[in-house]
C-alpha cells in the first residue's frame, strides 16, 4: 500500500503539513477502504466511512500521542466510524448482545457441517462466485465479530493491537475472534459441502 | 467432536486460535498434532479454518480504493494538489 517508502512523520503532520497528511492518506487509504468495505459491504458508505476517517485524523492530529502506532491509531478511527455508522443505519441493534455472549467463549462448539474441503484446489475455492459467498458469510456475523476478525485476521494486525483499536482486553479479542473464525468456517463449510455433494453425484 | 482420548475435542478448541496462529509452544503443538492425527473430526475442523482464514487474507488482497474515490477524498481533504503525487 506504501507508494512511498519513507516512514510518514508525526512531527510534520502535527505542524500541519498538507504534503505529509496527502503521503499518509495515500499510505493507509487502501487497507482503511477494506476495512469500511468488509464491514458496511458496500461501497458508498465505505467511501463515507473512509472520508469520515481522515477528517477525524486530521481534527484530533494535534492529541496523537503515539501510545500506538500511527496506523493502529488511525484504524480504531475507522473502526469507529464504521460502528457508528452501522448504529445509525439500525439503530435497533443491541450491541450488549455481542458483548454478553463473548463472556461466554465458545462453550462446546458442535461444527456444523464437517465436509473435509480444506483440501479443494485454490482455483476452485477462490472463484468470483466465492468471493461473493465469503462476502455474504462475513456480512451475517454481529457487527462487533466482524471488527475483530476483519482488523486481526484481514488486515493483520496483533492481538494486542486489535484491543488498542478497540478498546478492548486482549482475552476478550481472543474470544470474539475464535467464535467470529468458526461461525465463518461454518458458513463456508456448508457452501463447499454443498458443492463437492453436487459434483459427486455428476 | 466428541472422541475421547489424552488431549481432547474440547480442550483443543480452547487452544484452537493460537495453534492456527502459530503462537503455542512446541510441547503443546505436538500433543495437538498427536490428537489431529487420530481424530478425523478435529482434523477437518482445523484444516478448514485454516483454510478459510487464508481464503479471506486472499480475497481483500487486491482491493484498492477507486481512482475516483481517492480523487473525491483528496478533495474532500482539501489535499487535491497532491493528487499527482
Amino acid at each position: 500500500m506504501d507508494k512511498e517508502q519513507t516512514e510518514i512523520s508525526v512531527e510534520l503532520l502535527q505542524t500541519g503539513d498538507r504534503h505529509e497528511f496527502a503521503r499518509m492518506v495515500d499510505k493507509y487509504s487502501n487497507a482503511l477502504y477494506r476495512l469500511a468495505l468488509k464491514m458496511l459491504g458496500n461501497p458508498r458508505d465505505a467511501e463515507d466511512v473512509l472520508q469520515n476517517t481522515f477528517l477525524q485524523a486530521f481534527q484530533h492530529l494535534k492529541e496523537f500521542e503515539g501510545r500506538s502506532s500511527l496506523s493502529t491509531w488511525l484504524y480504531r478511527i475507522a473502526s469507529n466510524e464504521a460502528l457508528m455508522m452501522i448504529r445509525r443505519r439500525r439503530p435497533e441493534i443491541d450491541f450488549s448482545d455481542a458483548a454478553r455472549e463473548e463472556e461466554e467463549g465458545p462453550g462446546d462448539y458442535e461444527p456444523a457441517e464437517l465436509t473435509d474441503w480444506g483440501h479443494l484446489p485454490e482455483a476452485e475455492v477462490l472463484t468470483s462466485e466465492t468471493r461473493l459467498v465469503l462476502d455474504q458469510a462475513i456480512q451475517t456475523l454481529p457487527e462487533t465479530l466482524r471488527i475483530v476478525f476483519i482488523l486481526r485476521d484481514i488486515e493483520g494486525l496483533s492481538i494486542r493491537e486489535t484491543s488498542q483499536a478497540l478498546d478492548l482486553s486482549e482475552t476478550a479479542v481472543k474470544t470474539r475472534l475464535l467464535r467470529a473464525r468458526l461461525r465463518l468456517r461454518d458458513e463456508l463449510s456448508v457452501y463447499y459441502g454443498e458443492k463437492m455433494h453436487n459434483r459427486s453425484k455428476k | 467432536m466428541t472422541h475421547k482420548d489424552h488431549y481432547n475435542c474440547q480442550a483443543l478448541l480452547g487452544n484452537l486460535s493460537d495453534y492456527v496462529d502459530g503462537c503455542l509452544s512446541d510441547e503443546l503443538c505436538q500433543e495437538i498434532d498427536r490428537h489431529l492425527n487420530e481424530c478425523e473430526d478435529c482434523r477437518i475442523v482445523v484444516d478448514t479454518l485454516h483454510k478459510t482464514i487464508y481464503l479471506y487474507q486472499k480475497s481483500a488482497e487486491e482491493a484498492e480504493v477507486p481512482g475516483e474515490v481517492r480523487e473525491r477524498l483528496f478533495r474532500t481533504l482539501k489535499i487535491e494538489d497532491y493528487l499527482q503525487s
